[in-house]
């Protein structure tokens, strides 16, 4: 089989973060821990939102909305001595889908740049909320005192959290995959080209595509779940507007329409971030423009890069074949 | 709640419609007209509050700082758009988004690194600090400045729109830019020109919000996301409906800051409804506009073609 640099380079960086762990005890370098587990928390996010933006045509800028849902749910409930994991999970799940549905019904009803304004009103208005909870911190956040506990395994552990979330991340790749070659993928694809067309044919687009804003935000709840437990605190910036900005970004510098490129947006972007910190405490006065830039000069993100790569070098391979 | 209150509070509802007008307006003839996205216009409000305020605390003059507003508006937007948006005009929303996203972090970061950041004063000028007597009340002159200026603000946008040769070639470049460009009118200079006007709008709000908000990074973002809410339930690309739904929701969240905690306490329990107050009077123009949304997808005020 040749090598084909779209899967390669991705499985590499499964390969990379499923060692990460073993790098960091033998290193001595619990931060890497954190600093991976961030990128993994927040692909898992990005390939969620990948799945409605990229395949279904909805630009969410509201997508930390969920992320903040499932970290509050923790926040609360071990706040009140609930630590298990199970009702963690099952009230993420829940919580998400019951806010998806009412939200998405309702942005669902207008497309385009009505929905990003609407989808990121509907998270300001529970970014409001969460900064009006005085019990619960209010705009100071609250600590996590003890993570989800599922049995006799604890979130609690950096490392037990690591391979938890990474996890969860390929199997959301894997799944999200399966779903979007499924039957159920061609229909929001399809509607995403010519909405009207499908619905001439028959489909009740709107409930496909509820079902799978739906889905995208239970999966956000859950990576939201796995972020309150990675730094043991909730705020309200979890469900700031940037947040959600932040989520695009990682989604479109990694290539829209593909599970693979949100994975290398988040690494990229948290990694570029990270590396910008140390540089200088003003580092946003470089990134900003960043993201300008990539958006100026690449359509396709990272994964389109890969792409382009990909025929350049068979070009070169065919080339040196030729003359032998 | 007394009846002085209450008028009290739908003048500063109006004051704040005013403001969100302001905003409201250049935001949705950037988008209406020109079918872009500006994230970025926030940026713009913050940048003409720290420039006003700058002048303002150097010279003096809040005429002085007024007069400054203007050109150094007009060529901040000028430069914004030549850089980084003019190549994105032809892309889809989603990379406009972005891009303008990637604008504000950076404006943000360049306010705290030039000013500092912590809050920025901006006094009230000495001669708009009394009061002015409405209707057997007393009301504070500055802010009632702000609704005059908004108010001739929106009467000078209706009659730039609709009744100069300038308005109408804007009016018609919005539905066919190719005719018009065809017809020999500069249609890239007009849409230069017109974000120019967006940026001064935005200049103005910042300058006649400095003296009652606070002038500091990240103040645009607030703002940006209620004049989204009142472009949303006035209807995209109106300017008719942005002035409307920006009285609405200015009136709306201020009285409903102060009538809903009371209306609440006589309802249920005081604790209860101490808690429950604030959190349902923050949240009430987003539940407005989902009503909204949920009865006119299009809007209130949905701008009519033809």
């Amino acid at each position: 089989m040749k090598l084909n640099l779209r899967t390669a380079v991705p499985i590499l960086l499964l390969v990379l973060l499923a060692l990460v762990p073993l790098y960091a005890t033998f290193a001595q370098q619990p931060f890497f821990l954190t600093l991976f587990g961030r990128i993994v928390v927040f692909a898992i996010a990005a390939v969620s939102l990948d799945l409605i933006l990229g395949y279904g045509g909805m630009v969410s800028f509201g997508h930390a909305l969920y992320l903040g849902l499932g970290a509050y749910i923790v926040g609360i409930m071990s706040f009140h001595g609930i630590d298990n994991g199970f009702v963690h999970l099952g009230a993420t799940l829940l919580l998400c889908a019951v806010v998806g549905g009412i939200t998405g019904l309702l942005s669902l009803r207008t497309t385009g740049i009505a929905f990003i304004m609407i989808t990121l009103a509907f998270a300001q208005m529970f970014y409001f909320l969460a900064v009006s909870l005085k019990q619960y911190g209010g705009d100071d956040g609250l600590p996590v005192s003890a993570g989800s506990r599922f049995g006799s395994v604890t979130l609690d552990d950096p490392a037990v959290l690591y391979y938890v979330a990474f996890a969860v991340l390929c199997l959301c790749v894997w799944a999200g995959r399966r779903l979007v070659e499924a039957r159920f993928g061609m229909v929001i694809r399809g509607s995403r080209q010519n909405d009207r067309r499908m619905r001439a044919l028959g489909y009740p687009t709107l409930r496909y595509k509820l079902a799978a804003y739906v889905i995208s935000a239970m999966v956000c709840g859950v990576a939201g779940m796995l972020y309150a437990n990675l730094t043991h605190f909730v705020s309200p910036a979890y469900l700031a507007w940037t947040a959600s900005g932040e989520l695009i970004v990682m989604v479109v510098l990694g290539g829209l329409g593909s599970f693979f490129g949100p994975l290398l947006g988040s690494t990229a972007m948290l990694l570029i971030e990270e590396w910008l910190k140390g540089m200088t405490e003003h580092w946003m006065i470089i990134f900003g423009p960043l993201v300008v830039v990539s958006v100026l000069v690449s359509r396709r993100g990272l994964y389109g890069l890969l792409g382009d790569l990909q025929v350049r070098l068979s070009r070169r391979t065919r080339a040196v074949e030729g003359k032998a | 709640m007394s009846l002085t209150l209450f008028i009290m509070q739908c003048l500063n509802g109006l004051q704040l419609g005013v403001l969100l007008f302001l905003m409201a307006a250049g935001l949705t003839l950037v988008f209406g007209i020109m079918n872009f996205v500006n994230l970025a216009h926030g940026s713009l409000y913050m940048m003409g509050a720290f420039i006003a305020a700058t002048v303002y605390n150097h010279t003096g003059s809040f005429a002085l700082a007024a007069l400054a507003i203007v050109p150094a508006m007009l060529v901040l937007g000028l430069i914004v758009e030549f850089v980084a948006l003019k190549t994105l005009y032809d892309r889809d929303h989603l990379d406009q988004v972005l891009a303008t996203f990637g604008l504000i972090l950076f404006f943000n970061e360049l306010a705290r690194m030039i000013w500092g950041p912590s809050p920025y004063y901006m006094e009230v000028p000495e001669w708009l600090s009394g009061t002015v007597s409405l209707f057997g009340l007393d009301y504070p002159a500055y802010r009632f400045l702000i609704i005059v200026v908004g108010l001739a603000v929106a009467l000078g946008c209706y009659l730039l729109i609709h009744r100069t040769r300038i308005g109408m070639l804007i009016r018609a470049g919005s539905t066919h830019r190719q005719m018009v460009g065809a017809l020999g009118v500069n249609i890239v200079l007009l849409n230069s020109l017109l974000f120019g006007l967006g940026a001064i709008l935005a200049g103005i709000a910042g300058l006649m919000a400095g003296p009652i908000l606070s002038v500091q990074p990240g103040m645009g973002e607030p703002i940006l996301i209620l004049t989204m809410v009142v472009i949303v339930i006035g209807g995209i690309g109106s300017v008719r409906g942005a002035f409307l739904a920006a009285l609405i929701v200015g009136v709306v969240d201020t009285v409903g800051r102060t009538a809903l905690p009371t209306l609440l306490r006589s309802l249920m329990e005081r604790s209860t409804a101490d808690t429950a107050g604030p959190a349902l009077a923050s949240m009430l123009i987003y539940l407005v506009m989902a009503a909204v949304l949920a009865v006119r997808p299009q809007g209130l005020f949905p701008v009519k073609h033809g």
